[in-house]
């Protein structure tokens, strides 16, 4: 195997192992639990990442072939992230918060966690 | 009658890829077994998904994709920065309301996983009609630049895409 290919893979897995222990040691720093979302929903969409890239590049060098389950991974994880943090996020204002602690929702209706959607409209305009 | 066999074409045509990209390998039996899938599958899901949503600038999407991939790893260093290097004090996190634009839901979806991969910015909650979105910021002193760049870096583009 190539130097340079070692090198990029080498690179990548550090860069991975270290944004994985920042996104953890952010969890064990941040306090409130609306901040220790932000540390695993960011810092380790980069750490596991970088092993994809590295994993993508070793078996590349390897075999020849590009292998697809790297790119398939990231993309499940980019679209799964989001929506555990924002399942965590309502559990936790549902769970703590009062209507009187979230600013205005500056629309027609509240926020949804309080108020009912109003009737015209259709539910499929509810994401969450 | 082509409606009702495939309701969602292009959900249809990502189901084929996903398929193969699965089973790694390319082969004439693999294509057939990922065609039968994405004939089914959509078939099944289809009363939970009765609209079928408009994309009027799919190529506009790819830009997308890529100004939203180098986001995040912009925002992978700022929060890993915050979280290394300012005093827990120091953090100042706030609410911030964006006030949507876009009405269709998948747009609104797109938003609200772009707002949670994207620099120190958790979408939490929409407002019960879906007119506006409310936004958890890890750290900042400017509520309205956030929401600014929110509205004009990503929301301007999906409305082109998705209207």
């Amino acid at each position: 195997m190539n130097v340079i290919v070692e090198l990029m893979i080498a690179i990548s897995l550090i860069v991975s192992g270290i944004f994985g222990l920042v996104g953890s040691y952010g969890l064990v720093k941040l306090k409130d639990s609306l901040q220790r979302l932000h540390a695993p929903t960011k810092a380790t969409t980069l750490g596991v990442g970088g092993v994809l890239v590295a994993s993508m590049l070793y078996f590349y060098a390897k075999t020849g072939h590009l292998s697809v389950h790297e790119l398939l991974i990231s993309v499940f994880l980019l679209l799964t992230a989001p929506i555990t943090a924002n399942f965590i996020a309502k559990t936790y204002m549902a769970r703590n918060l009062k209507r009187s602690d979230l600013p205005d929702s500056q629309s027609s209706c509240g926020w949804s966690i309080y108020d009912e959607p109003p009737e015209s409209r259709p539910v499929s305009v509810e994401t969450d | 009658m082509l409606k009702r066999l495939i309701p969602h074409p292009l959900l249809s045509l990502t189901l084929v890829f996903v398929w193969l990209g699965l089973v790694n390998k390319f082969t004439l039996g693999n294509l057939l077994l990922g065609i039968l899938f994405a004939v089914i599958i959509p078939m099944l899901t289809a009363p939970y998904w009765p609209d079928r949503p408009k994309i009027s600038r799919p190529f506009k999407g790819l830009e997308y994709v890529l100004v939203v991939i180098w986001d995040i790893i912009v925002a992978n260093v700022e929060v890993a920065m915050i979280i290394l290097f300012k005093r827990e004090r120091n953090i100042r996190s706030q609410w911030i309301v964006v006030p949507l634009e876009l009405t269709s839901a998948e747009a609104i979806t797109v938003l609200a996983g772009t707002i949670t991969m994207t620099p120190g910015t958790v979408s939490t909650m929409l407002a019960a009609d879906g007119g506006s979105i409310l936004v958890h910021c890890l750290h900042t002193d400017d509520g309205d630049a956030v929401r600014d760049e929110i509205k004009n870096r990503y929301e301007r583009r999906l409305k082109e895409i998705f209207e």
